[in-house]
């Protein structure tokens, strides 16, 4: 197991090595070169040239990726063009963990990520648990009483929860919960249709809760849908098997039979569904972040594709790709762990 | 000795045997002949669009905001166009976007599965960690970044993210579990005796891939081409909802309910109908994906017919 664990990671970075060059040369690439739209601000041509070289721009392209990649600081520059280099690189290049720096507000892209990460940690990681705790129950029920009314209903339910879009889903809620329902006893909306928190008051919890409703319901739908109907089949699947009749057979109650043997074998590709999604916690969703005007990763991303605000496109796809290549490896280490008929060479 | 004759069957044959086995399975899935018949309504109605007395691009403000009647059957938008007839025309960008893209992934994602699967080895883990890479990519985060970009630039067949562009984007990053899936079946199939068989009848490599091994494989290919349908639409829709798909005024699904998020709360249905459009296309398109599933997977339908009977 631990040689297949090192295995994967090699393979891994071999991985991360790909995408980053299929990355880089996608945005080096786009017309117009990443200066063309320097944070929308108008700039001299001469000032144009010296950030070129600043930026490392006026070099090839293949020697423009090792830069971006492991920095120039090893390098001299000739910054103002008259031959003679005076000055050394400063970038250290994303494997030392230097991004650069947001062509939008010229803050280091880490530091931008920083700040919205945890608003959007919050809203995804409630978002996922909410559908976990919903799902769950929804998918045995309905399983165990498979072509009853309720599963019936349920099943409707998981095929139309898959085929909302969520920004769709997103307007209705706020058209329900903010423009037609009121509080009886205030007469205000019912929930506020956006952001974190209201402006006006302090830090309250009743408030942050109240702004969380609608985004997460729209984030939660499509995943309780997936992950219910997953649970449903993987059950379906299991509730027949010998091993379950053989306890029954030595006397066993359903309720045991159920919750501790069958629900065990059953949990185990959910347990991996959910590790393959966990990567939104860290990208978040862009739709319903901008939906609900959530300061997290999706609208900082959403922002930065508006201004073509590369490097920080950049981290967050090289990030994103990375989390991405992560979780699928603790899915497929999960799995093998939680059953032990799964064997890695 | 006629046995064997018999099983032999030249693939044009076999498949009509093939065709005729999954309508009659698939008719059994009353889901999914209910999303055969909406999905086929909707179609048509976008098909018929310009019998349609109202030109979907021309503004008419005068008539701007009107509610839902009789001659503005699902009300005008902020700029008095019917939006009935533009959510018709929107429906003719995002099927065709759904078709197109999933068109796109096909002709991309077969023939490497076809490749990796058939020949293995050195080429087989080349193509996959290709696949993987793109696996690997936040692909919603990768199809903003890619319409962003086109969407600045003036290319043949590319200009101002056209039909065109927007299914071409979202082909070229969903291809991969139509390779998966076909080099699974690749990987099974090329060992199979009549494989050998036309092999030693002097079949070239093509000829057994297209003819003999691919159209035992193409029904996990149908049944997951019609469920890339439905994520094909969605994508444009959302891309199209952040203004980096479909521009304005071409409508669009996505780009309807997008233009109508600033008036929704006074004016509900500009944002009510093109969404619904949304929803009752992919969740027809899903039936007939699961029914479409069971009939490819007879082991399955007899399961479900032991359960009815």
């Amino acid at each position: 197991m631990t040689s297949y664990i090192a295995r994967r990671l090699v393979q891994t970075i071999g991985l991360l090595f790909l995408l980053s060059i299929l990355l880089f040369a996608l945005v080096n690439i786009a017309p117009g070169g990443p200066l063309s739209a320097y944070g929308g601000r108008r700039i001299r041509p001469e000032r144009v040239e010296i950030l070129k070289r600043q930026f490392g721009l006026d070099q090839p392209l293949p020697l423009q990726y090792i830069y971006w990649l492991a920095g120039n600081d090893w390098l001299q520059i000739d910054s103002d063009g008259d031959g003679i280099a005076e000055q050394s690189g400063t970038r250290k290049g994303i494997l030392r963990g230097d991004f650069g720096f947001s062509y939008r507000t010229r803050e280091p892209v880490l530091h931008e990520i920083g700040l919205r990460l945890p608003n959007t940690v919050t809203l995804m990681g409630i978002t996922m648990l909410t559908a976990i705790l919903i799902a769950i129950p929804l998918g045995i029920y309905s399983a165990l009483k498979q072509y009853s009314i309720f599963d019936f209903l349920a099943t409707t339910f998981s095929f139309a929860g898959q085929a909302i879009p969520e920004f769709w889903l997103g307007l209705l809620l706020i058209l329900i919960f903010y423009a037609w329902l009121k509080n009886p006893w205030t007469g205000e909306p019912l929930l506020p249709p956006g952001g974190m928190s209201s402006l006006d008051s302090g830090f309250s919890l009743s408030d942050r809760l109240a702004h969380l409703v609608l985004p997460v319901l729209t984030g939660a739908l499509g995943w309780i849908a997936w992950y219910s109907r997953f649970l449903r089949s993987s059950l379906l699947e299991i509730l027949p098997l010998n091993y379950l009749r053989s306890a029954r057979a030595r006397g066993l109650s359903e309720r045991r039979v159920v919750f501790h043997h069958a629900l065990r074998n059953a949990l185990i590709p959910i347990v991996t569904l959910v590790a393959l999604d966990l990567p939104y916690i860290f990208t978040g969703a862009v739709l319903i972040e901008s939906i609900f005007a959530w300061p997290g990763m999706g609208r900082l991303y959403y922002q930065a594709a508006v201004e073509r605000d590369y490097p920080l496109l950049m981290a967050v796809l090289i990030i994103g790709a990375g989390f991405i290549i992560l979780c699928n490896l603790i899915a497929d280490i999960l799995y093998a762990y939680l059953d032990p008929r799964v064997r890695y060479e | 000795m006629s046995t064997y004759i018999e099983t032999i069957e030249s693939p044009a044959e076999q498949s009509v045997d093939l065709a005729q086995n999954v309508w009659k399975r698939f008719r059994r899935h009353r889901g999914a002949i209910a999303g055969g018949v909406i999905f086929t309504v909707l179609a048509l109605m976008c098909i018929l669009a310009p019998l349609s007395p109202y030109d979907p691009e021309k503004s008419n403000l005068p008539e701007k905001f009107q509610p839902p009647s009789a001659a503005h059957w699902l009300g005008t938008d902020a700029l008095g166009r019917d939006l009935f007839t533009r959510i018709l025309y929107g429906g003719r960008i995002s099927l065709s976007v759904g078709g197109i893209a999933v068109s796109i992934s096909l002709l991309i994602g077969v023939p490497v599965g076809a490749l990796a699967g058939y020949y293995g080895r050195g080429l087989d883990s080349l193509l996959m960690r290709i696949t993987d890479a793109f696996l690997s990519l936040p692909s919603f985060l990768v199809l903003i970044l890619l319409a962003a970009i086109l969407r600045e630039v003036e290319l043949p067949f590319f200009q101002r993210n056209n039909v065109f562009t927007i299914s071409f984007v979202i082909g070229i990053l969903s291809w991969m579990t139509f390779a998966r899936l076909v080099r699974a079946a690749f990987l099974t199939l090329r060992e199979l005796d009549y494989v050998s068989a036309a092999r030693a009848l002097g079949s070239s490599d093509g000829r057994i891939i297209v003819g003999h091994i691919l159209p035992n494989g193409i029904g996990v290919v149908i049944v997951e081409a019609t469920l890339q349908l439905g994520y094909a639409i969605i994508q444009e829709a959302g891309l199209s909802f952040l203004s980096f798909g479909i521009q304005q005024p071409t409508p669009s699904w996505g780009n309807l309910i997008s233009a109508a998020q600033d008036h929704f709360i006074k004016y509900p249905w500009l944002a009510i109908f093109p969404g619904l459009m949304i929803f009752l296309s992919i969740i027809s398109v899903n039936y007939i994906g699961d029914g479409l599933r069971d009939a490819f997977d007879p082991y399955k339908v007899l399961e479900r017919v032991g359960e009815y009977t």
